[in-house]
């Protein structure tokens, strides 16, 4: 199939960028989206100019690092996969695809389509993890959890922090993603002791993050290569909301 | 949260409100007698008006906070970006907001103090609700701002319930049938009279 790409170029991050456009020929419905980006790439390496940057790891939807606006919609018109997962055949002979960065001023681009997603990582070091001296490995099912609880916790845990979530809110907010590990971490007995200070710190931490506020669009949870529901937002807010309460009674317990 | 909190406050206002002008289908004694019983609450008229006044305020605010915070997160725009999922009252909830907010500032001058009222009168809400919904234009005025007034309470409504995480989980989180049918009521009571009075309403 032949496409016409209109690909967003930025030579570095301070450098003011454009949308650039490709011809793609010849591309295979069976290539993945960052296949045919490679041919792209080869082409013009062959012809002596600088391909263009986009991240990329697993290729198979687990890493979260590829992630691209394609068409106006992140990851894609397929639900429920990653940039790398999506196939050329999703597209037809003589399409135009747009290929946009991540948009997001807590997102700076590093170049073409890369973006700086170190905010994510602010917000899981203010607390999301569980503080635990772990020693050998404990027996399976040793601590029984509901199955409710693991389900749920599951889903929100297969959140891959790729940023698709951010990049389709129309207020650029973190809220799915924060909801998420927030949601995966305290429904676990392991996650419990820590429960409220996490989501207050978490929450404190994207806010100061330069994301928007969340309005319940809903857009990232259909941009969602995982699907997470947006109950984890509501989630999310009843353990902030707890959380305040509790460090209003108790200033302590939160700083400890 | 206190875009929320205050949503809500004033749609426990809104419901009420729609409930007590229906009574307008049940003749001019019976919804004069109402106004009057409000008026005679005196004090209490005068805090529940301070309180929404207050919801007012704070509800605008968090709304003014909101779209900055939004303007700074996203200082370069997609040059292209299709909404997959989100409705029309999501993405409209700030303008029809800001039509709401003209929209209520008219309808004080116009039922509450009279002064955009020819011939008002403080003891007859009945007439003067009849007098006003004959003129085509008021009519049509207020059908559409509730129309907007509907469109802002299906999303606000929902969302309010979910940014104070007081929803329970479920299988398809965009469904809002409690909202729906909430804007619906409110839209189609609050509809109904100036389209009843401009039908001929009382015949
Ligand atoms: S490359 Fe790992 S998720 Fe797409």
């Amino acid at each position: 199939m032949n496409l016409t790409l209109r690909v967003w170029r930025q030579s570095a991050p301070d450098a003011r960028g454009s949308i650039v456009n490709y011809e793609a020929n010849d591309i295979s419905p069976d290539m993945s989206f960052l296949e045919m980006l490679d041919v792209v790439n080869e082409r013009l390496t062959e012809r002596g100019e600088i391909p263009i940057a986009f991240d990329h790891d697993c290729r198979e939807g687990i890493c979260g690092s590829c992630g691209v606006m394609i068409n106006g919609a992140a990851h894609g018109p397929m639900r429920g996969t990653a940039t790398c997962q999506l196939h050329m055949r999703s597209f037809t002979d003589g399409d135009t695809i747009t290929v946009e960065p991540w948009r997001a001023r807590a997102f700076p681009v590093i170049k073409d389509l890369c973006v700086d997603r170190s905010a994510f990582d602010r917000i899981i070091a203010a607390g999301g993890y569980v503080s635990a001296n772990t020693g050998g490995a404990r027996d399976a099912n040793e601590i029984l959890i509901p199955k409710e609880n693991v389900d749920t916790a599951m889903d929100a845990a297969a959140c891959i922090g790729c940023g698709a979530c951010v990049a389709a809110c129309p207020n650029a907010s973190a809220s799915l993603f924060t909801a998420a590990k927030i949601t995966h971490l305290g429904l676990l007995p392991q996650g419990q002791p820590e429960r409220y200070r996490r989501a207050l710190r978490m929450v404190t931490r994207m806010d100061l993050e330069s994301f928007g506020g969340c309005t319940l669009f809903g857009e990232c949870q259909d941009a969602c290569p995982k699907e997470i529901s947006i109950d984890t937002i509501a989630r999310m807010n009843r353990d902030y909301l707890k959380a305040v309460m509790i460090a209003k009674a108790e200033p302590d317990s939160t700083t400890a | 949260m206190v875009m929320a909190v205050t949503g809500i406050i004033m749609i426990g206002f809104v419901v009420g409100h729609v409930l007590g002008n229906l009574l307008v289908f049940r003749g001019p004694e019976k919804l004069n007698s109402y106004a009057a019983f409000l008026r005679g609450t005196g004090g209490a008229l005068w805090l529940a008006r301070l309180v929404l006044l207050a919801s007012v305020i704070m509800h605008v605010v968090a709304a003014v906070q909101l779209t900055r915070l939004q303007r700074k997160a996203r200082p370069i725009g997609y040059d292209r970006q299709e909404p997959q999922v989100s409705t029309l009252a999501a993405r409209t909830i700030r303008w029809g907001g800001l039509l709401i907010f003209f929209f209520v500032i008219l309808h004080i001058l116009h039922f509450t103090t009279g002064t955009l009222h020819p011939t008002f009168n403080h003891t007859d809400v009945y007439a003067n609700m009849i007098s006003a919904f004959r003129v085509p234009w008021i009519a049509a005025l207020y059908v559409v701002a509730m129309a907007a007034l509907g469109l802002h309470l299906y999303h606000g409504m929902w969302s309010s319930v979910r940014t104070l995480g007081m929803n329970r989980a479920s299988r398809d989180p965009l469904k809002r049938r409690a909202a729906a049918l909430l804007a619906a009521v409110v839209w189609l009571g609050f509809t109904i009279i100036p389209v009843a009075i401009l039908a001929g309403f009382p015949s």
